[in-house]
């Protein structure tokens, strides 16, 4: 079905426009095979539209977007995406499996049987440790908990790769660490691209590194350089005197 | 009494017409709270009056009218919202006013004396054919094997739209079916009920329902159960007040004070119960 070799997202070229502001200029970026992304920037710098026009929710300006090898459109199902989670309504009347199931619902996996969906959302969730919240409404658990269970739903869906969008953003640390240590595990099975405006959190994970600002940094590498933190927030920042500079980024973070 | 108003063929069809309009308003006023588009009701009920006007204009069955710009209207505000995110209370209550206002238009430049348009809005139970039951149980059918097939597609897209389009849900046409399902309900119904009692029937229901459930397939049949006890009480009080103390209420107006006295029967327990639950 999907030729070997061929990169899970190719993005050649991209501009994003909302009105008069530029959300993203210029972006190239191939994320393949064993790649663990983590695209770092700041509020606005277009980490979120960045992951958008990959889903195909968001249509750029200028510029190609390839999912392996066929449009947003065409590769739907494809890709695991794992959203913000203050985006819906917590007092809908669905449970926590009934959203994970919503990650069967595909084309890809729609001709499965409801046993199999049953066995994947199960596993789902066993692998979040939700899965004792099965029956209960997502609008009843905490912030931490709607986290796992996007995920779950992420996963239910066999994704071929996965997007990931602020997802600690909300967790303690002790669940925080356990989804980074499923999100590694993950990482040898299909590549990941996580975006997150907290540089800590991304940097004990991720295998390569990327500062987005309008304008996307990336040397496929693991190591976050001064000079693109720099050309990201527009300020120098000592990152290695003292190690996560954790309050300088959220400071310039809340001004943009 | 209760078999005294069964023998009359009239209380029979307005029975038989009430219980298949609350199976067709639990289940989609289930779909119209959890989705928070109430107004929708309202909405296209009047738009449908602009088609009413235009098939007094041309000469044609201005039910056909009003099938045809209930139905459009349901489908515009659905494009709309898909590709402008124009913001559905906007649309609705823009749908709402032109309908009305065209529905004018089109009554002035008909010939002869002006039809009471009015009339067309306010359907009265007690006086439906044998017809329109039959109508109002396809309606049934139609609205009870779409959403049984496609329920947690439905369900999904009322929840998670974003999320249901990445995992390849056909989002367009689930929101469109949706609101198509809708404006029939509403349009069979208001000749049926009247204008009124659809919009109490597809939401207070529901909205009884939803204080006893967290579960979307559950809420359904208890939306239908509220609906249906409520009218068949309604029928059946209104009927036995006249008979035995001739004292004459309106049966709609009544059935939609049981509903809403249901209602707030059904918000006071829960906020006692909900508070002994501590959730």
């Amino acid at each position: 079905m999907i030729a070997h070799g061929t990169p899970a997202i190719e993005i050649r070229g991209i501009d994003v426009r909302f009105g008069a502001t530029a959300a993203l200029e210029a972006i190239d970026l191939t994320v393949g095979e064993g790649d663990f992304l983590g695209i770092i920037g700041p509020n606005a710098g277009g980490k979120t539209t960045l992951l958008k026009v990959m889903l195909g929710l968001i249509e750029p300006d200028r510029g190609e977007v390839r999912v392996f090898g066929r449009s947003p459109r065409e590769a739907r199902g494809l890709i695991g995406y794992v959203p913000q989670y203050a985006q819906f309504d917590s007092d809908f009347p669905i449970s926590v499996a009934e959203t994970v199931g919503m990650g069967r619902l595909g084309p890809r996996t729609g001709q499965t049987s409801r046993a199999r969906d049953r066995e994947a959302v199960r596993q789902a969730l066993d692998t979040v440790e939700l899965s004792e919240m099965a029956d209960v409404r997502v609008g009843r658990l905490s912030g931490g908990q709607i986290q796992r269970t996007l995920i779950a739903r992420a996963l239910a869906a066999e994704p071929k790769v996965l997007l990931l969008d602020e997802p600690t953003a909300s967790l303690d640390t002790h669940i925080g660490r356990s989804v980074y240590d499923l999100l590694d595990r993950l990482a040898d099975e299909i590549p990941i691209v996580l975006v997150s405006h907290d540089i800590g959190v991304i940097s004990r994970t991720v295998r390569t590194i990327a500062c987005l600002n309008v304008r996307l940094h990336y040397h496929h590498s693991r190591e976050l350089t001064p000079e693109m933190v720099e050309a990201a927030y527009g300020c120098p920042v000592d990152l290695v005197a003292h190690g996560v500079p954790h309050r300088v980024l959220e400071s310039h973070g809340d001004e943009t | 009494m209760i078999g005294e108003a069964l023998s009359y063929p009239f209380f029979q069809r307005a029975l038989a017409a009430g219980l298949l309009a609350a199976v067709a308003c639990g289940i989609v006023g289930t779909f119209v709270v959890v989705r928070r588009i109430a107004s929708i009701s309202g909405g296209l009920s009047h738009a449908a009056f602009g088609g009413v006007g235009l098939g007094y204009l041309l000469g044609f069955e201005p039910m056909l009218g009003a099938l045809g710009f209930g139905v459009l209207s349901a489908l515009g505000i659905g494009m709309a919202e898909l590709r402008l995110r124009q913001g559905l209370d906007t649309l609705i209550a823009m749908v709402w006013a032109v309908g009305m206002a065209l529905g004018i238009l089109f009554v002035s430049l008909a010939p002869g004396q002006a039809p009471d348009l009015l009339g067309y809005l306010f359907g009265n139970i007690l006086l439906v054919s044998p017809g329109y039951v039959a109508l109002v149980a396809l309606l049934d059918l139609l609205i009870a094997g779409t959403v049984l097939l496609l329920f947690r597609r439905l369900r999904a897209v009322a929840f998670d739209e974003e999320f249901a389009w990445v995992i390849g849900v056909p989002v367009g046409a689930s929101f469109l079916l949706l609101l198509t399902l809708v404006a029939l309900t509403v349009v069979v119904l208001i000749r049926v009920v009247g204008v009124i009692l659809v919009i109490a029937l597809l939401t207070i229901p529901a909205a009884v329902a939803r204080h006893w459930t967290d579960r979307l397939s559950r809420m359904m049949t208890l939306a239908v159960l509220t609906g249906a006890v409520s009218i068949a009480v309604g029928l059946f009080l209104t009927f036995g007040l006249s008979s035995e103390f001739g004292i004459d209420l309106p049966t709609g107006p009544s059935i939609i004070l049981l509903a809403a006295a249901v209602y707030g029967v059904s918000a006071v327990a829960r906020s006692l119960t909900g508070r002994l639950c501590g959730s």
